[in-house]
């Protein structure tokens, strides 16, 4: 049986991971008890994508995979991408101010 | 058929045979980050249309219980990802006790789901006839709750009401005190409504990762997962950091935004 080529992640390394993440979760929940405005969500979904990005390229073995595999990875956030960003892209701005030709026929601009 | 990791005649080499399995276990999971992906769409909207609904919803849960899971969660990924180093590396032996480790912690998340559950229950928080946004400052009793958390929440959901009232004036409504309670309980059912659609789905996903960790205990015990072949260990333990990812983002978004400020 010829030996496998693939990388094995060393125990240190899930370790170090695993601590990262405990701590980005305390600090998620100390920095949720702060009033930083519109700031908060950045910064929850900065420490969430952080998380998911040392889960992906350590605990799942992303960083050690063929590029073959990386691509399909990365194939897969670029498709939810699209979905988020061109819905929100609607959503966000349905209500935006109205046009000129809204302002003289006010019927048109009463909300559905 | 009992496979052991010999070349199947399809492939050329053992490392394209393996990384031929990692990738289809990706592709799986990518129709799986897009399936979540809607509801997190679902939610993001939702959240967007009713922020004040929405934050007056996530503050009614426990936040002990959902950053216990979370602990709990990312431990059982680190159990998991561990197993799959013990299969890489021979260690036959200490294999399916890393998974059983991984088995008892999702259990764990799992009962204290459990708990959350009954507990929205209790409080009149599950959508449909018998909610009531308003029970536990209402009922405070009923809820444990006192002191601070009580004025808070009272505060907030009087706030609530005055908000919704203003939408419900303002769309021409001539009782605008009971229009802008009969919104906040619609909206607050809409965020109840997404936060056991998603938590459940994800709650499914980890029974269904539980099954699948019984059935590598049991090929574990009779030593079957070693260097050569340890493909199922390794592809299960991709589904379940997946699952643990999931979770990642449900935590912060459904249990944090807009929490109380101290």
């Amino acid at each position: 049986m010829a030996e496998h080529s693939e990388h094995i992640v060393s125990p240190k390394i899930y370790g170090i991971v695993l601590a990262a993440l405990l701590v980005g979760t305390y600090i998620t929940v100390q920095a949720a008890k702060i009033d930083l405005g519109r700031w908060n969500i950045v910064l929850a979904l900065t420490i969430a994508v952080t998380k998911m990005t040392l889960v992906i390229l350590f605990f799942m073995h992303g960083k050690y995979s063929a590029r073959r595999t990386k691509l399909i990875i990365a194939s897969g956030f670029f498709w939810l991408a699209i979905m988020l960003v061109l819905t929100l892209a609607d959503y966000t701005t349905r209500h935006a101010e109205p046009s000129r030709s809204q302002l003289v026929t006010p019927a048109l601009n009463t909300p559905v | 058929m009992h496979r052991t990791g010999e070349l199947y005649g399809q492939f050329q080499t053992l490392e394209q045979q393996k990384e031929s399995a990692t990738l289809g276990m990706w592709v799986f999971l990518i129709t799986e980050i897009l399936f979540f992906g809607g509801l997190f769409m679902a939610y993001t909207v939702n959240r967007h249309a009713f922020p004040t609904a929405f934050g007056i919803s996530g503050n009614m849960l426990s936040l002990r219980l959902g950053f216990g899971n979370t602990i709990v969660l990312i431990a059982s990924s680190f159990t998991m990802a561990m197993s799959v180093w013990c299969a890489q590396t021979s260690r036959k032996k200490m294999v399916p006790i890393w998974l059983l480790l991984t088995l008892a912690l999702g259990s764990v998340f799992l009962g204290i789901k459990v708990v959350e559950y009954k507990q929205k229950f209790d409080h009149h928080l599950i959508p449909g006839y018998h909610f009531d946004i308003t029970y536990c400052a209402n009922n405070p009793a009923n809820c444990h709750l006192s002191g601070k958390d009580l004025d808070d929440e009272r505060k907030e959901i009087k706030e609530g009401i005055e908000a919704e009232a203003e939408e419900a004036k303002k769309r021409g409504s001539v009782t605008p005190e009971e229009d802008g309670l009969i919104a906040l309980n619609a909206h607050a059912q809409l965020y109840f409504s997404l936060y056991f659609g998603m938590t459940g789905l994800h709650a499914l996903h980890m029974i269904i990762g539980a099954g699948l960790l019984l059935w590598l205990i049991y090929e574990g015990f009779k030593g079957r997962f070693d260097a050569n072949y340890n493909t199922p260990v390794e592809n299960i333990g991709l589904y379940w950091h997946f699952v643990d990812i999931v979770w990642i983002f449900l935590f912060p978004l459904l249990y944090l935004i807009n929490r109380h400020l101290a």
